[in-house]
């Protein structure tokens, strides 16, 4: 296994990328974690990650971009601080939430994959989450927000505004 | 494989167990339509144009990946299959841009094909199409995203085909699109202004040929004209030594015919489906607004100026014959071509030993022909054939890079390992690039193929010498591994030569052996005896029928560089240079002509042509019939394909030389026996006709020999005199077949302290000689090429 030298990930990521690329029978199986987890640190995926990726589990540049581009949940632009992402399937369609993204794009003033020019908020249309028992849900990084109504949207995005929420990517 | 019996439409089939249904239809000449399914590629299955209902099973089956069983019984028409492919035309046609009256691909479309066959006019889908403009991957290389049908033909083609793997696919369902390897945000930052995707790779255009639609395009035929309005005509390739087989779209221009298109769509030669950047582009020299359209003669102010074809001609051949008078015929050199046929090349050494009187004649020789020819002296079938490379179980190429000098010899081997998984085995001083298929590689010392020649025939002194980077095992293994082989084809490239190369036949006495050259008809310039030291055949100056019959000179002539050193001397009178840049290559000092009658023969005013003291303007490969031998031994039939008035062939401009020096022609070239006919001159520029003509009337067992001009009656003589190629069958060769030639096994001429005068072109897939320049399309694919990212042509 070849160790990247200059790796651009922290040592503790370029550690467990080192041991994702043994643990699979044929290495590119890696390819999807190691995108998560390198989309986690570094924010999105840059042109640098793909390389980096491409080169630790030898591969071609274009075949770890075939797979980056074929996934919604992978990005190549930086998202805001927090990424807000609406659920619109279809329990929480039933009980608003399309209303609550409508909602969040007039207050964020930012359309669907757009980031608010202090780059705090960006905001995503996303499918199922997993939180149907409590729709609406909306997810913001890695935390969840159910029973919403507009109202309660509003006192969550002041809570992350003000700094009062968790900071986890 | 034990055969099976299977029912195809009622009929009974048999064909072997692992059989693609497809491949075992089409055999049986039942065509199933598909897109994606493309012989010799992997699978698919992505298009579902080839269901077929198989009886007891549940639902309609691909026929593309379903493999023939014992009591199959298939059905591949009915109203429910029908209904399938017409379901999966309205599909793929719900994004496509139906721009078929500027399509390129309009005429000679499969999506156009089965839609006029399935009858999918209508579409349910009332959402507009999703459109994307186009775009330019590289010089010759344009995609047209909207029309693409994702068949995936292109990727696999780069992939498996060229490994290169330049092409892949982004994004997923509609919206999902062919990219090519370099994105678009890091070319813009290599190349700013390039906001488009870029291709990083050989520039083969495999990809537009494979593509069943229009949406990958060439950028030197797009939008010029339509399938049906050019005539296509199949001839040899004349840029490197491999011979492949290239279809040329022709149509009329105002000075004759040029030529719009190259590609290799009818398969009908030993390269099968495979074409390179240069046999599929680079005709466009042919264009070339500087051809030479006149007769040009140095005038006593020093200008050459265009003047008559008759001034020219008479001014010329008095004075070549004044010199031969008063100087002697040793006084005078010829220099002869890689590139013109073998017609012309035998006629020129005949013109220089029995019209001048002399042996001074050579060429620029690019693989050592003659040692190869001696080696295997004595032996039968030991020269092995381009079609050797298609279907050896064991091959080894030492020195050479196939991948960028001869591209059909690389895309062979790469096809033999991928589908017959053939061993290969490569020792080469770089580690080039086919090493990646190679069952073991061995890196040589970089002058240290005659070690390794030793080291290969037993002496394991040798070893240290030919490779330091090779373990001691390594070499051994390798060795062992070769010797193990019962039949290998030894390809060998031209860093290996003279004794050195006479070393390594006789180290592999049972394998058979093929020399990569540099030219279209290297091979042939060698046959035909454009040598100092060896007639026709490589039959020597003395003793042997033909030189009986030419009565020339029996000491062997001056070299092509001890022609030059004559000049120095003032001891050349006159120099015939015919399609070949000796200044340039060579680096000659142009004043070391000063005092001699220069002649050159060409389509540009070459280095060389600018200081000749008279220049014909003479066609080129494309524009002339004959036949040309790869640098294998395999001979083919060229056909004329383009016309451009003001040139002429060389074939007649020496026989014109000789008129006018007051020879009789009919002793230069035997014509006027056969039957008399129009053979298809009188109409004009199309003579690629008078082939078609040629084959009836050999089929008749009739003879077509009717001008002075016409290059049968010389091949008449070929075949009479030339060992080796008496063998030749005439409707073989007129029926656009290649045949494998190999010169005789007794009677060659022994060649004593010969000089090294085999200088290696070489040429990348982007350069092909003095030509280069003359193309546009290859100086932009290079300037493409220079600002890629990385460079998939180095060692990967």
């Amino acid at each position: 296994m070849a160790v990247v030298p200059n790796t651009i990930f922290s040592p503790e990521t370029a550690a467990r990328f080192d041991k994702l690329a043994s643990i699979y029978p044929v290495k590119r199986s890696a390819l999807i974690p190691m995108l998560l987890y390198a989309q986690d640190e570094v924010g999105y995926v840059s042109d640098e990650v793909v390389a980096e990726l491409a080169k630790r589990l030898d591969l071609l540049e274009l075949d770890v971009r075939g797979v980056l581009s074929y996934y919604s949940m992978l990005r190549t632009k930086p998202a805001g601080k927090y990424n807000v992402q609406v659920c619109t399937n279809i329990s929480c369609m039933l009980r608003g939430g399309f209303e609550l993204l409508d909602h969040c794009k007039k207050t964020l003033g930012i359309g669907h994959k757009g980031v608010t020019p202090d780059g705090l908020f960006s905001l995503e249309e996303v499918e199922c989450i997993g939180a149907c028992c409590w729709a609406p849900a909306v997810q913001v990084n890695y935390d969840f927000h159910d029973d919403l109504t507009p109202a309660k949207m509003d006192a969550v995005l002041a809570d992350y505004a003000a700094g009062r929420g968790k900071d986890v990517k | 494989m034990p055969d099976v019996n299977f029912i195809v439409d009622g009929q009974k089939l048999t064909a072997p167990a692992g059989t693609l249904l497809i491949d075992a239809c089409k055999s049986a000449g039942i065509e199933i339509p598909a897109f994606c399914y493309y012989p010799g590629l992997s699978l698919q299955a992505a298009c579902r144009m080839c269901v077929v209902r198989i009886e007891k099973a549940p639902k309609l089956a691909t026929a593309c990946t379903t493999t023939v069983a014992e009591g199959m019984n298939v059905t591949t028409e009915s109203p429910e299959i029908a209904q399938a492919r017409k379901a999966t035309l309205q599909l793929l046609l719900g994004n496509h841009p139906l721009d078929c009256p500027v399509c390129d691909a309009g005429g000679e479309c499969e999506l156009q094909d089965m839609t006029f066959k399935y009858g999918a006019a209508d579409s349910f889908y009332t959402e507009p199409k999703n459109h994307r403009e186009e775009q330019k991957w590289s010089p010759v290389v344009y995609f047209d995203r909207p029309r693409c049908i994702l068949c995936y033909r292109c990727v696999r083609m780069c992939g498996e085909g060229m490994d290169v793997f330049a092409l892949g696919i982004q994004n997923r369902g509609s919206s999902s699109v062919i990219a090519p390897n370099v994105p678009s945000q890091l070319a813009s930052l290599l190349n700013a202004g390039a906001d488009q995707a870029q291709l990083d790779c050989e520039q083969c255009g495999m990809c537009i040929d494979a593509c069943p639609v229009g949406a990958l395009t060439s950028g030197t035929y797009r939008y010029k004209t339509r399938p049906w309005e050019m005539n296509h005509v199949a001839t040899v390739c004349t840029h490197c030594g491999d011979g492949c087989k290239t279809t040329l779209g022709v149509r009329s221009v105002s000075d004759g015919s040029e030529i719009v298109r190259g590609d290799n769509r009818d398969k009908s030669g030993m390269n099968g489906d495979f074409l390179c950047n240069k046999g599929r582009y680079a005709f466009d020299f042919t264009n070339n607004i500087e051809r030479l359209t006149s007769p040009l003669v140095r005038q006593a102010d020093g200008k050459l100026k265009p003047v008559s074809w008759d001034e020219a001609l008479k001014f010329t051949g008095k004075k070549l014959r004044e010199l031969r008078d008063t100087r002697g015929p040793q006084s005078i050199g010829v220099i002869g071509s890689n590139r013109t046929t073998n017609e012309e090349n035998y006629l020129l050494q005949k013109f220089a030993r029995t019209v001048l009187g002399t042996n001074n004649i050579d060429h620029h020789r690019t693989a050592d022909f003659v040692t190869l020819a001696n080696a295997l002296q004595g032996t039968t079938g030991r020269f092995a054939s381009q079609r050797n490379v298609e279907n050896a179980q064991a091959l080894l190429v030492i020195g050479g890079d196939p991948t960028n000098q001869a591209p059909l010899t690389a895309w062979n081997l790469r096809t033999n390992v991928r589908l017959n998984k053939a061993r290969l085995y490569i020792a080469n001083h770089e580690e080039i690039k086919l090493r990646r298929q190679a069952k073991d590689f061995i890196q040589v010392q970089q002058f240290g193929y005659g070690s390794l020649a030793s080291y290969l025939a037993g002496n394991n002194a040798a070893a240290e010498g030919a490779s330091i980077v090779a373990q001691a095992d390594q070499l051994s293994n390798f060795r062992t591994a070769i010797q193990a082989e019962e039949k290998l084809i030894v390809l060998i490239g031209n860093e290996v030569r003279g004794g050195e190369l006479a070393n390594l036949i006789k180290a592999l006495p049972n394998a058979r052996f093929a020399l990569m050259a540099d030219y279209v008809n290297s091979r042939g310039a060698s046959d035909m005896g454009l040598l100092p030291d060896a007639l026709p055949g490589y039959q020597p100056l003395s003793g042997s029928a033909l030189a009986n019959e030419y009565t020339a000179p029996t000491a062997p002539g001056l070299d092509l560089l001890a022609m030059f050193d004559a000049a120095t001397r003032g001891d050349l009178s006159a120099l015939y240079v015919v399609g070949s840049n000796p200044i340039k290559r060579f680096g000659i000092d142009p004043f070391a002509l000063k005092d001699t009658f220069f002649i050159v023969q060409d389509l540009f005013l070459t280095e060389t042509a600018q200081i000749a003291d008279v220049v014909f303007p003479a066609a080129n490969l494309y524009e002339k019939a004959g036949s040309v031998t790869n640098s294998y031994g395999d001979l083919q039939l060229v056909s004329k394909a383009a016309d451009k008035a003001g040139t002429r062939s060389d074939f007649e401009l020496i026989v014109r030389l000789a008129d006018h020096m007051g020879h009789d022609i009919k002793t230069l070239v035997p014509f006027g026996k056969g039957l008399r006919a129009d053979m298809g001159q009188s109409r004009g520029a199309q003579s690629g006709e008078a082939d078609r003509h040629a084959v009836w009337l050999m089929a008749n067992n009739m003879e077509p020999k009717l001008s002075p001009f016409d290059p049968f009656a010389i091949l008449d003589e070929i075949q009479r005199v030339v060992p080796g190629y008496d063998k030749l069958l005439r409707l073989q060769l007129l029926s656009g077949n290649d045949q494998h030639i190999a010169p005789a096994s007794t009677g060659l001429v022994q060649i004593e302290n010969r000089k090294d005068l085999v200088l290696p072109s070489s040429d990348t897939l982007f350069t092909s000689g003095s030509l280069t320049r003359y193309s546009p399309m290859l100086q932009d694919v290079q300037r493409h090429q220079e600002t890629e990212v990385a460079d998939h042509l180095a060692a990967d």
